[in-house]
């Protein structure tokens, strides 16, 4: 942990610790459900990364928004969209947050902020930064955030989204989860240049920087420091996480071929978690038995999640066409 | 009454809009000081300066997909795309989030957006000018599609698509942009999914789309001339469809023709004839007819680019097979 000189209240910090604890839970379980056949489709987990997300929506306000990608229960999590939701979305269900219309992929909650995950990569740049402009041409103080892969960094959305923030000075910070892998290709494979705050910087003379993307107290600094940039009017930054998902690309997908054990077991021992409960034990901001309260708090939560997930009915079939138009059919 | 063009009375309402909602903003390449290509944005520039009539680089995707962004957090984008060509760079943009947001989002999120510019076949503009693509954005739920054929049409549907809250595709004939026709001073709009009957007839009925509006227009005056009374229904939008027009027409004069610049297979056309088909068959005294644009890309050389389209003999030769059947 880089954890020098953070300003952060104890209770900060646990609150830190209790969302990424959270992510952390509600996907176990939802990979267990989906192993049960309880999550009809898709599940894209985000085991391992949690830092990021947790780390950048402690930063945000409720009104700022964020877009987000097809590994998206983290961010829907953070940005303070409840378990119940999330869960009750992945079982199709009409309690879910997008009332059982997108899955996993599309979870949608506008009113706090989450303006959808997404089944393709790169629009979420793109939207990230419309939302910017948006800001900007009514005057809005609120910032918008873009969270994307380094599957997206070769995208065109990406170098058209960056410049076009970069030249318009949108309110914008582009987060990208650099996980070393694009479904199955290694970053290595797919570019001359791995350093994607290079690119941000040299091409497009954008803030950027590199962070360790399993250290909440380095994203959440990185974060704040790019929040009050934008807010300020001052323009997009984007901050490059080093990170790794330490689930298949999917459930239910083979994961051999493309990484080894060694790397699998390495990136497992720093797990973001673990190491963040260590350091609040070693920097007595919490006992073992604080953190263990606390995880027993996110359990009984998930448990309600789940079950109510489980008990909600499915949707109307007579609603399938709602909602295509805001007006008329 | 007075008389302007269709391009003016499109401005005119984009203008009119701008007024009154300052969540507008424009989007495309020269649609700032330079007021456009096709001068879509003459003299706004100067009244509301960089934010709101924003010149880009050439990057359609980029721009389209921001302005969905835009539109899905307060702001009316309206993406002056110049030719309609240019955005097919934007097609996952279009057809994977502005059509599907609302829908995914269960409605909470709007996507009032409109996309507007140029599409059709003239002036030897050769194939990546030339586009026009409305039966493949009416064939994806969720857009409106207008093409008006009037300057009367233009100001009205350009006035809805700029208060509704759905993405609108806006798509303006290059052969009608300086085309001059009435449009009253006092404040009006059109309606999305009501067709206008150019004229009454007994015969046959002819649905013209855009360009093809006031070419059959013009042939159905000459045929009445012999004696033929035609029927000539301008949709105005293709997404809604004014079925129910189209099928009291047929009701009345049992055969129907549609005539339309583009493609004929999967055509718009196509599907006119099949709901016609499906809910007045009944009527039908003969085969339902279809006059549409070569199946080719569109060519340069004038006399091939002529080959493509369907010109006024064609047109009225279609017509008088259809009621000699």
């Amino acid at each position: 942990m880089t954890s020098d000189g953070t300003s952060l209240s104890s209770e900060q910090l646990l609150a830190l610790y209790r969302m990424m604890a959270l992510i952390r839970r509600t996907e176990e379980q939802l990979a267990r459900a989906h192993q049960m056949g309880l999550v009809p489709g898709p599940c894209h987990t985000y085991v391992g990364e949690e830092a990021i997300a947790a780390g950048v929506c402690a930063t945000l306000r409720e009104d700022d928004v964020v877009f987000s990608t097809h590994r998206g229960h983290g961010h829907a999590l953070a940005k303070g969209v409840s378990p119940r939701a999330v869960a009750a979305e992945l079982f199709g269900k009409a309690t879910g947050c997008s009332g059982g219309r997108g899955g996993s992929m599309h979870l949608f909650a506008p009113e706090i902020g989450l303006m959808g995950t997404s089944g393709i990569v790169g629009p979420s740049i793109l939207q990230g930064a419309g939302a910017g402009y948006s800001f900007k041409l009514l005057g809005a103080d609120q910032v918008s955030v873009a969270f994307f892969g380094d599957g997206a960094v070769s995208n065109g959305a990406f170098h058209e989204g960056l410049n076009l923030a970069a030249i318009w000075d949108l309110p914008v910070i582009f987060v990208c989860e650099d996980n070393m892998y694009a479904t199955e290709v290694p970053f290595r494979q797919a570019t001359r240049v791995q350093d994607v705050a290079t690119r941000a910087s040299v091409s497009y003379d954008m803030a950027a920087l590199c962070v360790d993307g399993n250290d909440v107290l380095a994203v959440h600094q990185a974060a704040e420091a790019a929040v009050a940039r934008a807010r300020a009017g001052e323009g997009p930054t984007l901050i490059e996480c080093k990170t790794y998902r330490t689930r298949p690309h999917a459930e239910g997908m083979r994961d051999g071929g493309y990484r080894s054990a060694e790397e699998l077991e390495a990136w497992k021992r720093r797990d973001p978690i673990a190491s963040l409960a260590a350091w609040l034990v070693k920097n007595q901001h919490a006992s073992d038995a604080d953190l263990e309260a606390l995880d027993a708090e996110v359990k009984a939560t998930v448990d309600d999640a789940i079950e109510f997930a489980r008990s909600s009915p499915f949707p109307d079939p007579e609603t399938v066409a709602d909602f295509i138009f805001s007006e008329g059919g | 009454m007075r008389e302007i063009t269709y391009t003016e009375a499109a401005r005119e309402a984009l203008a009119e809009q701008m007024a009154i909602d300052p969540s507008i903003f424009v989007v495309g390449e020269g649609i700032g000081e330079r007021g456009g290509n096709f001068n879509t944005t003459l003299g706004l520039y100067e009244k509301y300066g960089p934010m709101r009539l924003r010149d880009t680089p050439i990057v359609e995707r980029g721009f389209v997909g921001l302005c969905a962004g835009a539109a899905m957090t307060g702001a009316r984008p309206v993406v002056d795309f110049m030719i309609v060509d240019f955005i097919l760079d934007s097609m996952g943009e279009l057809l994977n989030q502005i059509s599907k947001v609302q829908y995914m989002s269960s409605g909470r999120i709007k996507m009032p957006m409109v996309l507007r510019g140029c599409i059709g076949i003239g002036g030897a503009a050769a194939t990546h000018h030339s586009g026009s693509y409305y039966s493949i954005f009416a064939h994806i739920p969720g857009f409106r599609v207008a093409l008006p054929s009037t300057p009367y049409d233009a100001k009205g549907l350009m006035k809805t698509a700029l208060t509704g809250d759905d993405p609108v595709m806006f798509l303006e004939h290059r052969l009608l942009l300086n085309r001059r026709g009435p449009v009253p001073e006092a404040e009006y709009s059109l309606p999305f999914g009501e067709a206008a009957i150019l004229r009454a007839g007994a015969d046959a009925t002819v649905v013209a789309l855009a360009v093809m509006a006031p070419k059959v227009l013009a042939v159905c005056d000459e045929l009445a001339k012999e004696g033929l009374d035609i029927e000539v229904i301008d949709p105005r939008t293709v997404a809604p469809l004014d079925v129910p027009t189209i099928l009291e027409s047929v009701h009345k004069t049992g055969r129907l023709l549609i005539a339309d610049e583009t493609f004929g297979p999967c055509g718009i056309g196509a599907e006119i004839s099949a709901q016609v088909m499906e809910n007045g068959f009944d009527d039908l005294d003969a085969p339902i007819a279809r006059l549409n644009g070569a199946h080719t890309p569109t060519p340069y050389s004038p006399t091939l680019e002529q080959a493509v389209i369907p010109d006024d003999a064609a047109i009225a030769r279609a017509i008088q097979d259809l009621v000699a059947e």
